[in-house]
């Protein structure tokens, strides 16, 4: 491996992780102003203009908080807890294509840190993993609102895996490859999978929700019945890591999404200013730009929901997952299977 | 050279971890060393150009197995003190018949001819495309028998787990 290649992952990873951790950061700052502007308030609004500083106030706050591990508690599971939580979420943007080649003193540059040709697999394992530091956090407190919140936590995971897994069937069999590379290449121009995968696109959306722990499924800290669901225990940065992980993971998931079903970085016209003359350096920037609108978008939405629609019970959480979405995802690979037949594709 | 102390590496940590899972009092510290258990062995994987294979061994073993399996310990809640203790003799038997299997093992794998192996490995041996194409076309019979074997096994536990009415 030549040294250039190995400086240029370097910067990219570099770059990438910074930028989704303050996508994350600033993500918490628009939640609470969101939650604001739907309940008539306003929302955070004294540290900085527009309380643009927040979230530097809320980590200078969570670091010097005083530092509580529960006597009983795992000490060495307590702690990897929350750290295996922030790393899971961290590494699942490492096969996301954010953006095509550019073009730097005569070196092309692809702007996605590895392209494996197993990528759409390695999410889904990313995400299979990511219970982990919930499951291992909430058992090493010691304390049953804990244990509870990871139990529900695991159950839940592995009930909307499942639908999750096969919503990506159907798209596996439109592409017909699983590196995302390619299938963000194949959805050039305004070509996005979202038209021929509309059921599958809702399916995967509603399990992101159920993997990120996110209202309208965020039973696992469900505060009117766990007290802090599996961070009860926690304090200080320990907690911080959690809920921060947690908003990383709505980062990845938009990400995610709009790479498999939204274009990822094309948008309509891209062509047109190609053959205008625009070098693709500048095509690819804006393809970049439009990359971050739609996974803006889609934090968006995730916000939007959370402070519109009221939590579920945990009995309608699986009857949901187990007698709708199961076989929904079904119906969608079979129709998709009919569907690609007829046409002859 | 990087892959062969890739693969110590692994290797140390693969039996490390599976002797841990062994000697671990406590439950889910075994199950944990499990998981760590499979890493290592999804490392050998990568090493031995099967990609899709490492990267559904992380998903269905510990993603999807052990997230089960430590749900269970953790709904049972059980620890050092509550664990039941086994009589003597059927320590004593494990030890043997587990020592048993041990020279099976050895005997089985002394006459094996190693000279063959890494020949074969091209890097696109273990691509989907490739795995695809041999579990379809010379396998398919196999095949679809392990997945009827599977539905099979779902059916039982399905009926074995319904609640009498």
């Amino acid at each position: 491996m030549d040294i250039a290649l190995l400086i240029e992952k370097v910067i990219l990873i570099s770059v990438v992780l910074g930028i989704s951790l303050v996508t994350a950061m600033y993500t918490t700052l628009a939640e609470r102003k969101i939650a604001g502007f739907l309940q008539d308030r306003y929302g955070p609004n004294r540290a900085g203009p527009f309380g643009i500083l927040q979230p530097l106030a809320d980590g200078v706050k969570l670091f010097t908080k005083e530092e509580i591990i529960p006597r009983e508690a795992n000490r060495f599971l307590f702690v990897l807890g929350p750290s295996l939580a922030m790393l899971m979420a961290c590494v699942g943007t490492a096969v996301i294509p954010w953006g095509e080649e550019l073009e730097i003193g005569g070196r092309t540059v692809s702007l996605q840190i590895a392209d494996v040709n197993i990528g759409i697999l390695y999410i889904f394992g990313v995400v299979a993993l990511g219970v982990y530091g919930i499951m291992i956090g909430g058992w090493a407190s010691n304390n049953k609102y804990s244990l509870l919140s990871a139990i529900r936590a695991a159950s839940q995971n592995i009930s909307y895996e499942i639908s999750l897994g096969l919503s990506l069937i159907a798209l596996l069999m439109v592409t017909g490859t699983l590196s995302l590379g390619e299938i963000v290449e194949q959805q050039r121009g305004f070509n996005w999978n979202i038209w021929y995968q509309p059921l599958g696109f809702i399916l995967f959306l509603t399990c992101s929700f159920a993997e990120t722990n996110r209202n309208p499924f965020d039973l696992v800290e469900c505060e009117t019945e766990l007290v802090g669901g599996y961070h009860t225990e926690y304090s200080s940065m320990k907690l911080g890591f959690f809920l921060f992980a947690e908003y990383i993971n709505i980062f990845v998931a938009s990400a995610v999404m709009s790479t498999l079903y939204f274009g990822g970085y094309n948008f309509p016209g891209m062509d047109a200013l190609a053959q205008a003359g625009v070098s693709q350096n500048w095509i690819t920037l804006i393809g970049v730009g439009a990359m971050f609108v739609k996974v803006l978008l889609f934090i968006f939405f995730f916000i939007w929901v959370r402070w519109t629609v009221p939590r579920f019970r945990y009995d309608q959480l699986m009857k949901l997952g187990w007698n709708i979405m199961i076989p929904l995802a079904i119906a969608n690979i079979v129709i998709t299977g009919v569907v690609i037949w007829l046409t002859g594709n | 050279m990087l892959t062969q102390s890739l693969f110590y590496f692994l290797s140390f940590l693969a039996i490390f971890s599976a002797l841990a899972v062994i000697i671990a009092k406590n439950p889910v510290h075994s199950v944990l060393y499990l998981i760590l258990t499979f890493f290592a062995i999804t490392g050998h994987y990568i090493l031995l150009n099967a990609q899709f294979l490492a990267i559904v061994n992380m998903i269905v073993y510990a993603g999807a197995i052990m997230v089960l399996f430590l749900f269970v310990l953790m709904l049972l809640n059980l620890n050092a003190e509550t664990e039941p203790q086994k009589p003597a003799y059927i320590k004593i038997a494990g030890v043997v018949s587990g020592g048993l299997l041990l020279l099976v093992l050895v005997g089985a794998l002394k006459t094996v001819d190693v000279s063959g192996a890494g020949g074969t490995t091209a890097t696109d041996m273990g691509l989907v495309e490739n795995l695809g194409m041999v579990l379809f076309n010379e396998f398919l019979l196999p095949f679809e028998l392990a997945s009827v074997l599977l539905l099979t096994a779902m059916v039982g536990a399905v009926l074995i787990g319904r609640r009498e009415a």
